[in-house]
């Protein structure tokens, strides 16, 4: 997918101004948000209940489940390049193909190489992010590959015209039932309708026939299971259990930080995943994958293919961003982040959207091109505190703004009010005064009123809110009065 | 392209600070770590697990009925599918053929699923308390198609397969099976999807209808 996140500013502005999606973003607000809480909340009341019932005073609660999906994922980051071999070892004896690829272009390559070997016309796909990253539907069109997305969201996408995700698992958040069902009544040539269920079936119908045709299944993979060199996915449609089931080549294409240990393992996280993303007790399919269809089995692909893909991961690793790569892409910081909820997902210009993806999308495409993203946060730290795995992301966020300041990528008058604000910081005297005439000129500004509508060093700053002015004196006035009495 | 492989896996190590004289020894420690797999936090059910399982399956919006022998099945399908206007044939797993399928009026066929079949009749590897959750295994006798493709996917689950929770699942798959099949599907109710306007509907691509019959004695 090309990225965009350079012209954030811009974009935030017109979707601020797209009356259509604010009225989409406002309908989906809070609706994912309740539902966890909802979940976590149950899962705690159960929890409870299951320990009494058994005469135990030790019942767990999904915190604790949040610290142990948080130590699972570190501990395979901390050794990453020996669960990979493992990985990879176990795969391979299961019968699987593993290949690695450094970056999209190689995903692409391998995919289409794997293509011409099993003479493949046509790739149902389930969602994957990663294919996004790497851009791979256009390079299969280009190779001659009809590439079909399945997830009902991102066919919905594919149709629009290969429209990016705006959500990471609600792909479509951005569309009203009405736009779904003109882009309907186009593609399937059938009667326009606005009943969901029924737009459900007809997409339904299309895709069963892609299903049951196409040679080759692409899919992500939630999870890579090191003890038995398996992937494990989870979806709510089936189109996972098509894309795994159906066509005789399945490719797997996931990240190298997808691995954990276990199905014990596995087991802790998918109690955290489902109830994190959409406040799902458990989503309807789960499936482990692992090597190919035994001789006198019915169903079943004849060749696994792993695809592991870096793709900017590697560089992750260092220590003050390590946190990150025990994400889940579960989607739980941008559904709880207040400036996700205003300007929808396709402001941030890249694959991922929301918190993780703007600690992401300057780490994986460099941090000069995506300069204002770390800033789109108000640090609130909802993001944190609903984050499965624990990752800290509003300090992940900060120490991004602390390199974009240590490499000079900041504007020059930010560098320069901070170097004046840094000088007169080291002068506590003259801070002072400086802070109490500053506190007398907004005074003076707001004209008796508790606020300022027009500020004039920043202009922009009021041009959509107000500015409190100061009440009374400075804090270092009545510290001194107090301390004088 | 094994080229990608060493350059990824250096520069993880590079990351890690890995020193190249301990990876032999650390990998073959982790190796063994998995022989010895840890549980994490879990609310480990207890007591009637099998009326939780029930209850479980029915918030995930599976429907149950509770038969008392296997026999009872042939009967217990032709109900419910008459009741539905599902119409009178399906297919079935092989282990499942030796019921009196016509007796009750019903015509199932002991192979696996094609596109074109409505209603698939699977037996279970077992089923879960904690979350309402069948877990099928694929193999020769047990297509993956059968719980997938019909709009309506009936299962009979053993009161006595019934597990409390994911970890005993796969003791009991350890067990029994040493190593994992092809595919292991967990299942927990029909298919769904809520991508249009965050409306959940039944039966995206999978089953329109999961139906339980729960068999309490053999
Ligand atoms: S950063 Fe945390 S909350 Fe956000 S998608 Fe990743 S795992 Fe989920």
């Amino acid at each position: 997918m090309r990225q965009q996140s350079m012209h954030f500013a811009a974009r935030v502005g017109d979707r601020l101004a797209d009356v259509k999606l604010q009225a989409n973003l406002k309908k989906a607000k809070g609706k994912f948000v309740d539902m966890r809480a909802a979940a976590v909340r149950e899962f705690d009341a159960d929890a409870a209940a299951c320990a009494a019932a058994a005469g135990r005073d030790d019942a767990v609660t999904f915190a604790a489940l949040r610290d142990a999906g948080a130590a699972i994922r570190s501990k395979v980051i901390d050794d990453l390049d020996l669960w990979l071999e493992i990985f990879e070892a176990k795969a391979k004896a299961s019968g699987a193909t593993v290949l690695w690829a450094r970056n999209g272009e190689e995903v692409c390559a391998h995919t289409i190489e794997i293509a011409r070997r099993h003479g493949i016309s046509k790739a149902i796909k389930s969602k994957s992010m990663l294919s996004e990253e790497a851009d791979l539907n256009a390079a299969l069109s280009a190779a001659g590959v009809q590439p079909v997305e399945t997830d009902l969201g991102e066919y919905i996408l594919q149709i629009a015209g290969n429209e990016p995700p705006s959500h990471i698992i609600a792909p479509v958040i951005h569309k009203t039932l009405d736009e779904v069902a003109d882009l309907f009544a186009r593609e399937h040539g059938k009667p326009r309708k606005t009943d969901i269920p029924a737009l459900t079936r007809e997409a339904r119908e299309a895709l069963r026939a892609h299903f049951l045709s196409a040679g080759m299944g692409i899919s992500g993979g939630n999870f890579l299971i090191a003890e038995t060199g398996g992937v494990a996915l989870v979806t709510n449609e089936g189109n996972g259990r098509m894309v795994t089931t159906l066509p005789n080549v399945h490719v797997v294409i996931t990240g190298i930080e997808k691995i954990l240990p276990t199905l014990e393992d596995l087991a802790t996280l998918l109690r955290l995943l489902p109830r994190s993303a959409t406040g799902q007790t458990i989503s309807n399919y789960v499936s482990l994958l692992t090597g190919t269809k035994g001789a006198a089995d019915p169903d079943g692909p004849e060749h696994l293919y792993f695809i592991l893909v870096d793709n900017g991961r590697s560089s992750l690793l260092e220590d003050d961003f390590r946190a990150m790569l025990r994400c889940i892409r579960c989607g739980a910081c941008m559904n709880h982040c207040p400036v996700y909820q205003t300007i929808g997902g396709h402001a941030y210009g890249w694959v991922y959207p929301g918190p993780m993806g703007s600690v992401l999308t300057p780490l994986f495409t460099g941090i000069e091109r995506a300069l204002d993203l770390p800033q789109a946060s108000t640090l609130c730290n909802q993001c944190g505190s609903v984050c499965p795995v624990k990752i800290p992301l509003p300090q992940l966020l900060r120490t991004l703004r602390e390199r974009q300041v240590t490499r000079q990528l900041r504007p020059r008058s930010e560098r320069f009010g901070l170097k004046v604000w840094a000088w007169l910081a080291q002068r506590p005297a003259l801070y002072a005064r400086a802070a109490s005439y500053f506190a007398r000129y907004l005074g003076w500004l707001a004209g008796g009123e508790d606020r300022i509508r027009v500020f004039a060093l920043a202009p922009q700053w009021t041009a959509g809110r107000d500015l409190p002015a100061p009440q009374g004196k400075t804090f270092r006035e009545r510290w001194a009065a107090e301390r004088g009495r | 392209m094994s080229e990608a492989r060493d350059d990824i896996l250096g520069r993880v190590r590079g990351a890690l600070g890995r020193d190249p004289a301990t990876v032999a020894a650390r990998r073959q420690a982790l190796t063994a770590s998995l022989a010895s797999p840890n549980c994490g936090p879990r609310p480990q059910p207890v007591g009637d697990l099998v009326q939780r399982f029930a209850e479980r399956s029915r918030s995930m919006s599976s429907t149950i009925d509770t038969l008392a022998t296997t026999n009872e099945v042939p009967a217990a399908v032709a109900r419910y599918l008459a009741d539905g206007a599902l119409g009178s044939t399906a297919v079935c797993w092989p282990s499942l053929a030796a019921l009196d399928w016509a007796g009750a009026g019903l015509e199932v066929a002991a192979r696996a699923a094609t596109g074109q079949d409505l209603v698939g009749i699977t037996g279970v590897f077992c089923a879960i308390a904690e979350t309402g959750t069948l877990m099928l295994l694929s193999g020769p006798e047990t297509a993956a198609t059968t719980s997938l493709l019909p709009e309506t996917h009936i299962a009979v689950v053993p009161a006595a397969r019934v597990v409390a929770d994911m970890e005993a699942a796969f003791a009991l798959l350890r067990a029994e099976h040493g190593s994992l099949p092809r595919a292991v599907n967990f299942v927990s109710g029909p298919s769904r999807t809520g991508d249009i306007e965050q409306t959940i509907v039944l039966g995206a691509h999978g089953p329109y209808r999961v139906h339980l019959l729960i068999v309490s004695g053999d």
